[in-house]
């Protein structure tokens, strides 16, 4: 069970109100239509899963519903970073 | 290999069962092999054996960092059902229901396989469109099906709320009759002895910790406790821990890891005879022999390596459970636990060459891998012996996600693998 601090609304809020995203800060191709097939496909589909720590999307979905990052340990679930959209995480995992 | 049999047992037991041979060898790694198999789970040990079996490539290691069937074989829910919507799937599936068939005859090992029927409910008008266009599906694929009115479902399965005043009414079903639940760590040792009759090492408690790639093709593993094994060429069939074995050949996967967590209850009298699921309820019970009922749902939608989830998870999972059987609801849980899924964008999947050559992978199977075991093994060991995918494994390239030809199975499998 997550306990999450949402920065929007800044408070923790139990896991129940939260939805995991996926993958943070994966940029959109400046040129989509010069893109290749494989460009556009590892884009959308290919993702990092890392055994440790990982930067990933939540969204507050039954309370302010608004998006933001959270560094978390995929072996041991803790959060060690909660920042907004746009900022860059001061954890940062290992290739990134 | 000792062989099996109703008069062995009579034998042994004048004896008293002291004389029974060890199940499989516990060797130390040669130094190279043909085929190198990293993981020894289900899928991995089936491929060994069909490699031996079938292929006749039997100088083969299988490489395991923990026991035999100690991953997702041993924490799944053990159904097996073939009944998928698009046909690259449903001929994947229906394949491995065939070897399920004559497999405790293949093996000469029980795999205790009952084909107990499988029920898919419906519970929206939207559900039964989805379920007739499925069963129908698969009727022309050759795999058996029917679409069943809620009065047929309750015939099969008293013990269901079929009544109007539940939340979501059961309005029907599809039946597939030849689907039902095998005995999961009867597969995994049934595999790993009739592979290790035909001389596959098994390799225990030995962890893959790096690739040895030259050149752009790999030759061999870096093991944790053996140093490098060296191979032709290597398969991987690790599941959840595939993006971690992708990261060490130098490439990604389109995979993630979440935890998929079950159920099972205290053992009680025999009540429910076949498999119930439900999308839109979103759980799915069976009963083993044993008298639990084994109960599952859907993923913790994070990623996650740590072979647990979330008390919400168990909580929707639960509720499930007895808004489709009221009867339950006072039967205690007597444990719950996690495995890692390796979950593919369109849940269909990986059965692939890599950028790696001679690298294969088999993954992906997200979280309906059971089923598969034979079929999943018999066409991998297919791909490794000649180096090229199997008719049947050829739509499940990762290169798929680059050419958009994926294999949308999300309608068709949802929770209910």
């Amino acid at each position: 069970m997550f306990y999450i601090y949402c920065p929007h609304c800044g408070e923790h809020r139990e896991e129940e109100e939260f939805h995991a995203k996926g993958q943070a800060h994966i940029a959109r191709p400046a040129d989509p239509d010069s893109c290749s097939d494989k460009e556009w496909g590892e884009y959308l589909f290919f993702r990092k899963n890392p055994r440790g720590l990982h930067h990933e999307m939540w969204v507050h979905a039954t309370g302010c519903r608004k998006f933001f990052n959270v560094t978390r340990d995929t072996v041991t679930y803790e959060i060690k970073e909660v920042y907004k959209i746009g900022e860059r995480p001061s954890v940062v995992a290992a290739g990134n | 290999m000792q062989h099996y049999s109703g008069f062995g047992l009579l034998k042994h037991a004048l004896n008293y069962h002291e004389n029974w041979q060890r199940v499989w060898r516990n060797p130390t790694p040669k130094k190279k092999y043909d085929v190198i198999i990293v993981g020894g789970g289900g899928h991995g040990l089936a491929t060994a054996y069909y490699l031996a079996k079938e292929h006749g490539i039997t100088n083969v290691a299988v490489i395991e960092k923990g026991y035999l069937g100690g991953g997702n074989t041993a924490r799944n829910t053990t159904i097996v059902r073939s009944n998928y919507l698009w046909d690259e799937a449903a001929h994947l599936y229906e394949h491995a229901m065939k070897l399920w068939e004559g497999l405790s005859q293949d093996l000469n090992y029980n795999v205790m396989f009952s084909q107990r029927g499988c029920l898919n409910l419906g519970h929206t008008l939207q559900d039964m469109r989805d379920i007739q266009r499925r069963v129908n599906a698969n009727r022309l694929n050759g795999i058996d099906g029917e679409v069943l009115d809620a009065k047929q479902v309750q015939e099969i399965v008293p013990i269901l709320d079929c009544s109007a005043n539940t939340r979501f009414p059961v309005m029907g079903a599809s039946w597939q009759p030849r689907a039902g639940v095998a005995r999961h760590d009867a597969v995994a040792w049934g595999f790993a002895r009739a592979a290790d009759s035909h001389g596959v090492d098994l390799i225990q408690q030995t962890e893959v910790v790096d690739m040895v790639i030259e050149d752009g093709a790999i030759v061999g593993v870096k093991t944790n406790r053996h140093g490098v094994i060296k191979a032709d060429r290597v398969g991987c069939v690790v599941a959840g821990n595939s993006g971690v074995l992708a990261n060490m050949a130098g490439f990604e996967l389109p995979l993630e890891s979440h935890p998929l967590q079950a159920l099972v209850s205290e053992p009680i009298k025999p009540i429910l005879d076949t498999v119930v699921m439900s999308n839109h309820v979103h759980g799915y019970a069976s009963q083993s022999d044993k008298g639990d009922l084994v109960i599952g749902a859907g993923i913790d939608g994070y990623n996650g390596y740590g072979q647990r989830g979330s008390y919400p998870t168990i909580e929707h999972t639960v509720a499930a459970i007895v808004e489709m059987f009221p009867i339950f609801s006072r039967v205690r849980m007597n444990r719950q636990w996690g495995g890692i899924v390796d979950t593919c964008p369109d849940a269909c999947p990986i059965i692939s060459a890599t950028p790696v050559e001679n690298l294969f992978f088999n993954c992906g199977w997200g979280t309906g891998g059971f089923k598969a075991t034979p079929g999943s093994g018999n066409v991998f060991a297919a791909t490794l012996a000649k180096g090229e995918a199997h008719p049947l494994a050829k739509p499940f390239s990762m290169f798929r996600f680059h050419d958009g030809a994926l294999i949308d199975e999300h309608g068709a499998a949802g929770v209910a693998h």
